[in-house]
């Protein structure tokens, strides 16, 4: 129990302080790629401070959903930080719902940010959040079936024996449907995650864009928490993609040391993934924003295939 | 008066749910009236399915009516109102064909005048015909499968069937087993029976339209639960195959109806197809693992069935109720007419809320449980042999999760256009609270959402009890303690408790953080950002119809939209518009390629027939003669 407990604070703590820190650095690499300095991988960290000190300006058209949802929002990702396999196969809350709960978690959040954007009345934030809503509607669902292919090879839902079952028996993943469920897990990480070529995390032009004009009105501590939050989903994401497709390192909470490898493993994974995603950023164009739901449904299309591929390759 | 009405049938309500409880809980009980009615007289029996349905009326019945105290229109259609009620509490109850058949056709012609409330407008015209003539037509579906089961088995008993159900001849079983669910799926408003679904729900008054969708339909479903898995016995696989992919597509389809409609009671009436499809997912897999003889698995199939049936009850009759309690306020069932009424009517938007965070699924609420059920239920059929099989219920899974994104998108709409912001016209400024007792009636089940949400180790094994005695095996396939449920043994669990209290945790740790940080907690409130306009109005927020745009985009192939923009241009310059005028309508495709086509061919075939209609007294009396001599013949 104790030994759980602490687990789950080590746990929300990796997530909580090292989010900021994977959106630094993917920041500053994709500054160096396209041979700017950038800011330093630290930058997100300032900005909190920043915005922590300065006041919050609230619209008087907006009601309690808009001051309750930052706080509604990052309780869901941490709650979803205890779900999710970071540094051990055996995350704390794996015993409330697994893979299920965890979308609909990720939609619980995603729910609440659309209706905090709908709620100031103005057009940027019905916009980003209809969109939004569009995005997650579309990409939500491929995450479950994605996990629901891996889990019928694994035979089992469990998220944390997913990633042991694999790691055990390797050769397990020789299979279209791995492949598959992987392209597809990859788009909706960059779909749900906003990154590019779904939405430009760097842009502040209205039109164009779909998570930043939905919290466009929120300032001081509820944007900070705001952006806290979209950095622990991304890490959230990225780790979940990496532990499942590489699942090596991981092992059960037997001690510190099993903890402290598992976080070394998830490290260098993180690094790898950064450096694709921030190659990937760099390389593309963002996508002309009603090519998005093709982009989005191809990816569940893969979903789809990769879960029937399940049974026509067995 | 009007107390009286409702009074008394807050009573049967009362009466109906202790008796359903007494049934579920094991009790039975017969009652028989042979001299009342010819073939076979009036037979009502309880026993632990039928129990289960009456409770779930009674239980809706009793907020449905206190809230009809408080509605203002309420003194309206009372009779008709409780013969409604009362048929539909003897609907499960009935033991034989006859004493079934009056029940349900009460029930129909009670809710055809509850439909028909406005016998002025020609809205509401249309949707009683609509509905009376698909209900009639389920009704006669019905009549010949039960006649045909009836005949063969010598009995109009449903127990005389559920006995010789192994006897028949499969064709005899298959024919009945089509005719029964074509009539019961009608009712149910499955994909592609729905059409009177979304007419007839919005036309009549909220408190109707919550026990319409809430319980009525679901007497569709309880329908299917017997012909699928207890008056015919262990049928072919193809029929569990069927009411799957009936089920998958319910569910899509009419979540992405819902998803275009602006009119806030027809959007929860497509959405009542669309939970129908996620019922028929779980009795459709409970019908596959039978077949194939994996009885754990067919129990939690039906399990998830019968959850998912009592939590569309809970929230969709709140939404209702909270539907009602709008119109009531704004005048118009209109959604790009209201907007602000958070502030106007927060019981009602808070109630609105959880109803809408239920039926999206979200966790903890009661949706999130009985869909992970169905998860559940769908993902384990890797235990099948059948590949074919295995390819349904993929499709079965697929279309699960996508509904559940496109119903969380759809409730986004639905709260975030009608509640929040700043009002869309005068009336939705002027709007004020609903009435204590219509209040009183959406807290009870916005309290029953949040219940059966936290509750699911309690209430499992009531369900596990009921489809045990439905399939007639030992009650398990779930277990675990208080605070964890556990599915199919080791194989997965579910604890909505434990979830709700780390979610209460964690929406402590950013207010600690923020202190232990030393934020500022400065606030200052001020206007909404807008590019530096002068004022802001509602003219500036996003519509539904905008709001809904991207998914018509994406979904064109289905929705088929048609666009039709005129301006009118100021005669002077064309640099100033007078008037700008946009239509952006969809078009149904089954009214399109299904009904359009049906209702051609009928009325051919009638104009055709129409020629033995002469006029001529003469040519009618050699009919007559001829159709002697014909029976003469052939006797």
């Amino acid at each position: 129990m104790i030994a759980g407990i602490a687990l789950a604070i080590v746990q929300v703590v990796i997530v909580g302080a090292g989010a900021p820190l994977l959106v630094g650095a993917l920041r500053t690499l994709k500054a160096r790629l396209v041979g700017r300095r950038g800011p330093s991988p630290w930058q997100p960290y300032a900005d909190f401070r920043k915005l922590l000190a300065k006041e919050a300006v609230v619209s008087t058209t907006t009601s309690w959903v808009f001051r309750a949802t930052p706080y509604i929002l990052v309780a869901t990702l941490l709650v979803t930080a205890l779900v999710v396999p970071v540094v051990t196969v055996r995350p704390p809350l794996t015993f409330a719902g697994n893979i299920i709960l965890l979308v609909y978690l990720f939609m619980l959040g995603t729910f609440f940010l659309a209706l905090a954007g709908l709620d100031a009345g103005s057009a940027f934030g019905g916009m980003g959040s209809s969109r939004e809503v569009a995005v997650a509607a579309l990409a939500e669902p491929t995450v479950i079936v994605a996990v629901f292919a891996l889990a019928l090879r694994a035979d089992t839902i469990d998220l944390g024996r997913i990633v042991e079952r694999f790691g055990g028996e390797p050769w397990l993943a020789a299979n279209p449907a791995h492949l598959l469920a992987f392209a597809a897990f990859f788009i909706v990480m960059l779909a749900e995650t906003g990154r590019l070529p779904v939405d430009n995390p760097a842009t502040h032009l209205e039109l164009t864009m779909i998570h930043e004009a939905m919290v466009l009105e929120y300032s001081g501590r509820h944007l900070a928490l705001v952006e806290w939050a979209s950095a622990m989903k991304l890490f959230l994401f990225m780790t979940l993609l990496a532990n499942l497709f590489v699942p090596w390192g991981l092992t059960e909470p037997s001690g510190p040391v099993a903890v402290l490898r598992g976080l070394l493993a998830l490290t260098g994974k993180l690094a790898l993934l950064t450096i694709a995603v921030a190659v990937l950023e760099t390389a593309v164009a963002k996508l002309r924003l009603f090519r998005v739901p093709e982009l989005l449904a191809g990816s569940f299309a893969l979903a789809f295939l990769s879960l029937m591929a399940v049974f026509l390759v067995r | 008066m009007t107390r009286l009405a409702y009074g008394s049938v807050i009573l049967i309500g009362i009466a109906a749910a202790g008796l359903g409880g007494y049934g579920v809980a094991g009790g039975a009980g017969t009652l028989r009236l042979t001299w009342l009615v010819p073939l076979g007289g009036i037979e009502l029996t309880l026993d632990p399915l039928g129990g289960l349905f009456l409770a779930l009326i009674g239980l809706a019945v009793v907020p449905a009516s206190v809230y009809a105290l408080g509605y203002p229109d309420g003194d309206t259609g009372r009779f008709a109102y409780f013969v409604f009620v009362a048929s539909m509490c003897v609907v499960p109850l009935a033991a034989n064909t006859m004493t079934f058949l009056i029940a349900w056709e009460l029930m129909s012609l009670a809710s055809y005048f509850l439909v028909l409330r406005d016998r002025e407008s020609r809205e509401s015209i249309r949707a009683a015909w609509v509905y009376a003539v698909m209900t009639h037509a389920g009704l006669a579906c019905l009549l010949a499968g039960m006649l045909l089961l009836g005949a063969d088995v010598g009995s109009p008993r449903f127990a005389d069937w559920r006995a010789a159900a192994s006897a028949l001849a499969p064709t005899t079983r298959d024919a009945a087993f089509v005719l029964l669910a074509l009539g019961f799926a009608g009712k149910a408003g499955v994909i592609p029976l729905h059409v009177w679904l979304p007419l007839a729900h919005p036309a009549a008054p909220s408190h109707v339209s919550a026990l319409m969708s809430g319980v009525m339909i679901k007497l569709g479903i309880y329908g299917l639960l017997r012909v699928s898995l207890d008056w015919l016995g262990v049928g072919p696989p193809w029929w569990g195959a069927a009411l799957l992919i009936a089920g998958a597509a319910s569910s899509v389809i009419g979540v992405l109806y819902a998803l275009v409609e602006h009119d806030l009671k027809r959007l929860l009436a497509f959405h009542s197809i669309e939970n129908i499809g996620i019922i028929l997912l779980g009795i459709g897999s409970a019908a596959l693992y039978r077949v194939a003889g994996l009885d754990a698995l067919a129990l939690l199939g039906l399990i998830a069935a019968l959850y998912h049936t009592v939590n569309h009850a809970a929230f969709k009759a709140l939404l209702f109720l909270g539907a009602g309690a709008v119109v009531h306020a704004t005048g118009t069932r209109n959604m790009e007419a209201m907007g602000g009424l958070i502030k106007r009517m927060p019981w009602t938007a808070a109630c609105f809320l959880i109803g809408s965070a239920a039926i999206a699924a979200l966790p903890p609420l009661n949706g999130f449980v009985s869909e992970w059920l169905t998860f559940l239920a769908l993902f384990q059929n890797m235990r099948l042999e059948s590949v074919g099989q295995n390819l349904v219920f993929t499709l079965g899974i697929a279309s699960l999760a996508l509904t559940g994104g496109l119903a969380m998108a759809c409730f986004v709409k639905a709260f975030g256009i009608t509640f929040l912001a700043l009002p869309r016209s005068d009336a939705a400024a002027g709007a004020h609270e609903a009435s204590p007792p219509m209040r009183l009636a959406m807290l009870a089940l916005a309290a029953a959402c949040v219940a059966l949400g936290l509750g699911p180790t309690l209430v499992v094994p009531v369900f596990g009890a009921v489809a045990a005695a439905v399939l007639r095996t030992a009650p398990q396939a779930t277990g675990g303690d208080w605070l964890t449920l556990r599915v199919s043994g080791e194989f997965a669990s579910l604890s909505t408790a434990a979830i709700a209290v780390v979610l209460a945790a964690s929406f402590l740790v950013p207010l600690a953080a923020l202190r232990l940080v030393g934020a500022s907690r400065r606030t200052r409130g001020y206007e909404t950002w807008g590019c530096g306009r002068i004022v802001q109005t509602a003219r500036m927020e996003y519509t539904a119809t905008a709001f809904a745009n991207p998914f018509k985009r994406v979904f064109d192939f289905f929705y088929r939209p048609t666009k039709r923009l005129d301006i009118e241009f100021h005669p002077e310059s064309r640099f100033f518009v007078e008037r700008i005028e946009y239509e952006n309508p969809t078009r149904s495709i089954f009214d399109d390629w299904l009904y359009r086509p049906a209702l051609d061919l009928l009325h051919a075939g009638a104009r055709a027939v129409g020629a033995l209609q002469s006029g001529s007294a003469n040519q009618y009396l050699a009919y007559i003669l001829v159709a002697l001599l014909l029976m003469l013949v052939l006797a």
